[in-house]
């Protein structure tokens, strides 16, 4: 593929693979800690004079709402609209300021002064510790006084954002502006805290109202320009309800680069922030909602309701800062010049295609980034093994495997927080009494707890099982991510049943292709992304590897099928799902059709016990495999008047399911390099 | 006076015309526009009569006599050095040129920076309003902003080694036919060797240090147009390369010898060549006591008033030029034509590499009655760049306007002369309290707009208010006559500055652009860091100097003007070091959306970027214009394409 190719050569400097070999990270602090030793009203009024921005023009949230509204940008757009549409430039103007009004945050010391009290309160109460990596701090400390910042938390609860308000205020850095979902506003009292605590709102989805583009992207590129603040989002998009890092956004993300690709600053320092949980506040809304029923509206008697999570205990959290990312660098001999040079710079611009390749990369770097940081819990492990050993395993067995599975996981370049000096035996049984509302250890057996909605409702054995499985499930993915690449390659190796290392790259290829939107592939570097799964295990004598062949060592054997075991959730997962898009699917449908159609199917699957994946339940991996099918032309995508509707592409779809089933070799592809 | 005045263009006072013979020389010389240096201070005696004093430099001279010898050349006018403000009108470059101007750093040889045996700085010589002078900041303001210390001195060879200077191979049939035309030549190494380069960086480096690769092999001195017409075709007839040679202030490699020149290199002085005169162009560029008017038009050269005069595409009347192919020039001398594609702009800004400028007629304006230096002081440069904007926008701005940043202020507070008076420093204080403490303005934020105005006394005075009145506007304070007076000085002295530098482990250089209004402060701002990340990242040791002006202003932008030094101690290649940054500091200044030059030229120097800077196409076009003219590139210095 000529695209494929010219775009290789592109990513080169960008992806440079990380070093496997027990990377140096930096130490953990509990900032909790001192909370619990001294005075939290004192804290919240301590002296704050955060570090700013070398070249920050100071300026107060009403001035940057002015400049935003008189900024030639959003004038231009205004007097365009008013051409097209016929109406006064006055009454756009008031359209204008009205959505400059609901989405403009009003930074304000006494709200946050009151949070950094109350949720000091919560804090204490809700977990045991909050680490943080005080060395990212203080880089970021250096950086937010150099250039603009940007920060790019992972997104798996509400407590993300808070949290990190809650550190810079600690730290005593400059609060940050965050980009939170409109659904907040909702909250009556607490939306208005949370915007003097400098939220900003935006709406999900404003695709089509140019106005609102530009008020928005005015906005936060105002407050970029003059350093007003670190400028907070969420690549995610949302949080991830299965704790998979979600493929990222490019919107936001791409308005926030504009200025440096305009010139208009000198750099922006893009700052990757690995926030993880040991038990997440959410876990089981999550899994009520993977399932079809909807999340509760987010409202302030929702929340004062939810006071009851507060006697709870959700373990530790940890906050990783990383190196902060100077977007300079990342564009030199890439983006040196920018097509902006011949257009004023206030007139809207399509990106060129070149940018929003650039764009997307530095996405998915940043995620990888991400992911590389993020901290894992023995829970994680455990929750891997025991999935693969349902319905019970020997507690000694599962400690057992917990600490072979630490050893491949530290091999594979994860980053295990082992409680301190704490033996596998005590660090295991501490885990299962965090999590007992998933497990709980009957007769040294560990089982999986049925979960029943709050209310007793009935509810069949189905249903039951898979909130266990899917709340489970979310924290083996956690550790995905880290084994995508040395999985597939063991997966590929089972399903050719091959020697020969072409064919095993075409399978793994294919697998890639099909998981692109369910784990975090860096864009159009299939090769390295095999060679990196080779090199781990043959770094773990799981193969061998000749110029032509990949052999599995006999003691990698147990390995290998460990690693696949653990992505077949998602290989019969899809199969389940070509094989309903074969059989039932007749006639256009839309995805709420797909996904209660699949949903049905499943269901029958797993009453009947032809099946044991329960995970084929969760909506998330339906949407993806849909998206994949969408991707992969197996499925066609037509724009109608309300939303989407999708054909299935018959003879792409059994070629497909054949591949999944079959053993014969996939397809010729050109591996030349190999 | 040739050619008689017609009243033509603008408004009330009609310009006049003169048309000043040869007066060319061409010069891929160029520098020409260079803001890039030069000698004297506008100052000490009344500029009009300064100006006319250079003017008649560049236009007057016996009539291009026949009798080409050398002795009767060095006679006359052609008084190349008129800003010199005690000399008389016949102050010259002589063919010799070694014997009043420095052979390895600018300008001349009496004039030129110094610690003096109380360690203060002074400026030797008589011929700058600053020259006898005692600068009792300066060695202070070097170390301090560039770690400069006195006891790192290097200093450079005292004399060219005539042994080192490659030797001139010229073919003996094409030095027959030279004789026999009586133009006068020189193969001595000396005079090759001052022909050999213009006054980048490295240039100047090689002459302190080492010696060039190769240099022109043979020195001529045409002495009218006809002895160019002469040369040329002798150069077709032995196949060899011309390289024109005007005024020798190329700050982009353009005079430069290819190093894979096989052929005879001739190098071709146009500095004999004079024309004869008696007005004002008003055309001022910084190097305008060395640069020519030949060199003026092969480089686009832009002067300091063009706000009223024009750059040189807005001066030109008619040029002759003479090529490979012929003699290239319009048929009549009017204000403008339609006749296709005006082919002066072929000519101007080829930088040599088409042929030999033999005349120039050019627009001469009465002498002003009246001229007024001033300045206004703002908050900072943001404040300050809005200012010029809204004056260029109501197209007001004066003969000159400048908006130095705050490290050019500060540097040309480093230049100020030990004060006479206790009360001369009484009021400077009282000017800086004032200003720092009764305004509020940050002494390490603001800015200056300095200011020059010309014309009739009672329409400067009018004109001041008005700009003054835009001025406060925008938050600026009128800061003074002296003020403004001292920018301008800075910009012919900083040439010499660089000399001293040199002496102290500290190189500079000056690189200019033309940038939309839109652009200006960000392009600024991420220039000057760039360099500053740039020399951390390189080594450098000590924080470099970066600073800006806006230099010119136009209704669509405006000039931009660079100067950038460090101190190399600690580094081991320093002009290779210094090469990188430049070129980095230009990648930045393109990617702002700034030009590759608005005025220095392309020369070899910034070849590299041509074909980005004006398309496929365009480079295509010059290209093929070049392949018609000088089938057989005889005027070979590789410049531009």
């Amino acid at each position: 593929m000529a695209a494929a190719a010219g775009r290789s050569r592109l990513w080169a400097p960008m992806y440079s693979q990380k070093e496997l070999t027990s990377k140096k990270r930096d130490e953990f602090e509990d900032i909790l800690e001192e909370r619990r030793q001294s005075s939290d009203l004192r804290y919240a009024m301590k002296c704050y004079t955060p570090v700013i921005y070398k070249g920050l023009s100071a300026c107060k949230p009403s001035a940057i709402k002015d400049s935003v509204l008189q900024s030639e940008q959003l004038q231009y757009v205004i007097k365009q609209l008013s051409k097209e549409m016929g109406e006064s430039t006055d009454i756009i103007q008031e359209e204008a300021i009205e959505i400059l009004d609901e989405m403009g945050h009003n930074l304000h010391i006494g709200a946050i002064r009151f949070f950094a009290f109350s949720l000091s309160k919560i804090f204490k109460r809700l977990f045991q510790k909050v680490c943080v990596n005080e060395e990212g701090i203080q880089k970021l400390q250096q950086a937010i006084q150099e250039h603009p910042v940007v920060l790019l938390p992972s997104h798996r609860s509400y407590i993300d954002f808070l949290m990190l308000s809650y550190l810079f205020y600690t730290y005593d850095l400059a609060l940050p502006v965050i980009a939170a979902g409109m659904d907040f506003l909702g909250m009556k009292i607490v939306g208005e805290l949370l915007r003097r605590s400098g939220a900003f709102f935006i709406r999900r989805t404003f695709g089509g109202n140019r106005l609102y583009w530009a008020v928005f992207a005015e906005y936060v590129k105002t407050m970029l320009r003059n350093g007003y603040a670190p400028i907070e989002f969420f690549l995610e998009g949302t949080r991830s309800r299965t704790a998979k890092t979600l493929t990222p956004k490019f919107g936001l993300l791409s308005i926030v680069m504009e200025p440096f690709f305009k010139r208009e600053v000198f750099d922006t320092y893009l700052v990757p922030i690995s926030i993880s949980y040991e038990r997440i506040l959410e876990e089981s809304l999550y899994a009520y909602e993977l399932l079809g029923v909807p999340k509760p509206k987010e409202s302030t008697s929702g929340l004062l309701k939810a006071r009851k999570i507060l006697s709870d205990n959700f373990g530790s959290i940890h906050v990783y800062f990383g190196q902060p990312v100077s977007l300079r660098t990342l564009a030199s001999g890439r983006i040196d010049r920018c097509p902006y040079r011949l257009v004023p710079r206030h007139l809207p611009q399509r990106l060129s295609e070149d940018i929003q390749d650039f764009v997307t990369d530095v996405a998915y770097k940043m995620e990888l980034l991400q992911i590389e940081n993020m901290v894992l819990s023995p829970w994680v492990l455990i929750a891997s093994v025991l999935l693969q050993n349902l319905p019970a395993i020997d507690f000694e067995l599962l400690v057992e495997k917990t600490l072979w599975l630490k050893g491949l996981t530290q091999a594979f370049g994860g980053f295990l927080e082992w409680p301190d000096n704490l033996c596998a035996n005590k660090a295991v049984t501490s885990s299962l009494a965090l999590h007992s509302n998933i497990v709980s250890l009957v007769n040294g057996q560990v089982v999986l707890n049925d979960v029943g909605m709050e209310d007793g409702a009935t509810e069949d054995l189905v249903f039951k099982q898979a909130l266990s499985i899917l709340m489970c499930g979310a924290y083996r993915n956690q550790l995905l991510n880290v084994f995508v690449r040395p999985s597939l390659v063991a997966v590929a190796l089972q399903m050719t049943q091959s020697f020969r290392k072409e064919e095993i790259y075409s399978c793994f290829n294919f697998l890639r292709d099909i998981f692109f939107d369910e784990f975090i592939f860096f864009p159009g570097i299939a090769l390295k992304d095999f060679e990196e799964g080779c090199f781990l295990l043959t770094k773990c004598d799981v193969i061998q590897v000749t110029p032509q062949e990949i052999l599995v060592t006999e003691k990698g054997n147990s390995v290998a099928a460990f690693l696949a075991a653990l992505f077949r959730p998602f290989m019969e997962g899809y199969q389940i799902i070509s094989r309903y898009l074969s059989k039932e699917t007749k006639e256009a449908f839309t995805e709420k059709q797909f996904i209660l159609g699949i949903r049905n199917f499943a269901f029958q699957l797993l009453e009947t016990g032809s099946t044991q994946c329960y995970e084929v339940l969760s909506s998330d991996l339906q949407k993806n495999a849909l998206a994949a099918f969408v991707r992969l032309d197996i499925v066609r995508r037509m724009k109608t008047t309300n939303g989407f509707t999708y054909t299935v592409n018959k003879e792409a779809l059994n070629k497909t399911a054949e591949m999944f089933d079959s053993p014969i070799p996939i397809r010729k592809l050109v591996t030349a390099r190999l | 006076m040739p050619g008689a005045p017609i009243s033509a263009c603008s408004a009330s006072r009609p310009p006049q015309r003169v048309t000043s013979h040869p007066a060319a020389q061409h010069g891929s010389a160029m520098a020409a526009a260079a803001e890039a240096a030069a000698g004297s201070g506008p100052g000490s005696q009344p500029p009009a009569q300064r100006r006319l004093r250079i003017l008649s430099g560049h236009l007057q001279g016996s009539p291009a006599s026949r009798a080409p010898e050398a002795e009767r050349f060095l006679s006359p006018s052609q008084c190349r050095a008129g800003g010199a403000a005690e000399q008389p009108v016949a102050s010259t470059i002589p063919k010799k040129r070694q014997e009043i101007l420095k052979w390895n750093g600018w300008g001349y040889n009496d004039s030129k920076f110094i610690f003096n045996k109380k360690g203060q700085a002074e400026f030797t010589g008589k011929r700058y309003r600053l020259s006898g002078m005692v600068l009792p900041v300066l060695k202070e303001w070097m170390e301090k902003t560039l770690g400069a210390s006195l006891e790192h001195k290097i200093t450079s060879r005292a004399f060219l080694n005539t042994s080192d200077v490659p030797p001139s191979i010229v073919n003996e049939e094409f030095l027959q036919d030279l004789r026999a035309t009586k133009i006068s030549y020189s193969q001595e190494a000396e005079d090759r060797v001052f022909r050999a380069h213009g006054h980048c960086l490295h240039e100047i480096f090689v002459l302190r240090e080492g010696m060039f690769k190769r240099i022109p092999d043979i020195v001529i001195w045409p002495g009218c147009h006809d002895d160019v017409v002469k040369i040329v075709e002798l150069a077709c007839k032995h196949n060899l390369c011309i390289i024109p040679f005007g005024g020798g202030t190329s700050v982009s490699s353009a005079l430069e010898c290819p190093a894979d020149e096989r052929r005879t290199i001739v190098s071709l002085d146009t500095s004999q060549m004079l024309g004869e005169s008696g007005y004002c162009t008003g055309h001022e560029p910084d190097s305008m006591e060395f640069s020519s008017l030949g060199g003026w038009v092969a480089t686009r050269a832009s002067g300091m008033k063009k706000n009223i005069y024009g750059n040189i595409e807005d001066l030109v009347v008619h040029i002759k030029m003479v090529t490979p192919r012929g003699v290239i020039e319009k048929s009549c001398q009017v204000p403008r034509m339609s006749t296709g594609p005006d082919i002066h702009h072929f000519i101007m800004g080829s930088e040599g590499t088409l042929g030999v400028v033999t005349e120039v007629t050019i627009k001469i304006r009465p002498i002003p009655e009246y001229q007024k230096y001033g300045s206004v002081v703002f908050p900072n440069f943001e404040r300050g760049v809005a200012c010029l904007r809204e004056i260029a926008k109501q197209r007001c701005a004066p003969a000159s306007i400048r908006l130095v940043d705050n490290a050019q202020f500060q540097f040309g507070h480093a230049l100020k002369p030990q004060v006479a008076s206790i009360f001369t420093s009484f009021l400077d204080g009282l000017k800086k309290f004032y200003i720092t403490k009764f305004k509020g303005f940050d002494p390490n934020e603001l800015c200056v707009a300095t200011l020059l105005f010309e014309g009739d006394r009672e329409k400067v005075l009018q004109h001041e208010k008005q700009v003054y009145d835009i001025a406060a506007k925008f938050g600026g304070l009128a800061a003074g006559e002296d003020n403004g007076q001292r920018g301008y000085m800075l910009t012919f002295v900083i040439a010499y500055l660089r000399d001293l530098g040199l002496d102290y482990y500290v190189i500079g250089e000056s690189f200019e652009t033309s940038v939309p209004w839109d652009r200006v402060i960000d392009l600024c701002r991420n220039v000057k860091e760039r360099i500053v990340r740039e020399c951390k990242e390189k080594g450098v040791q000590f924080a470099p100097f970066s600073t800006c002006r806006v230099t010119q202003t136009y209704d669509a932008g405006a000039c931009v003007y660079f100067y950038f030094a460090f101190n190399y101690r600690g580094i081991s290649d320093p002009i290779h070091v210094y090469e990188q940054i430049e070129t980095a500091a230009r990648e930045e200044i393109l990617a702002n959306g700034g030009s590759l030059s608005h005025h220095h030229g392309v020369g070899k120097l910034r070849k590299q970027w041509m074909k980005e800077s004006i398309s496929d196409v365009g480079l295509g076009m010059l290209k093929s214009v070049k392949e018609y003219v000088d089938p057989n590139n005889i005027f070979g210095n590789r410049n531009l394409l």
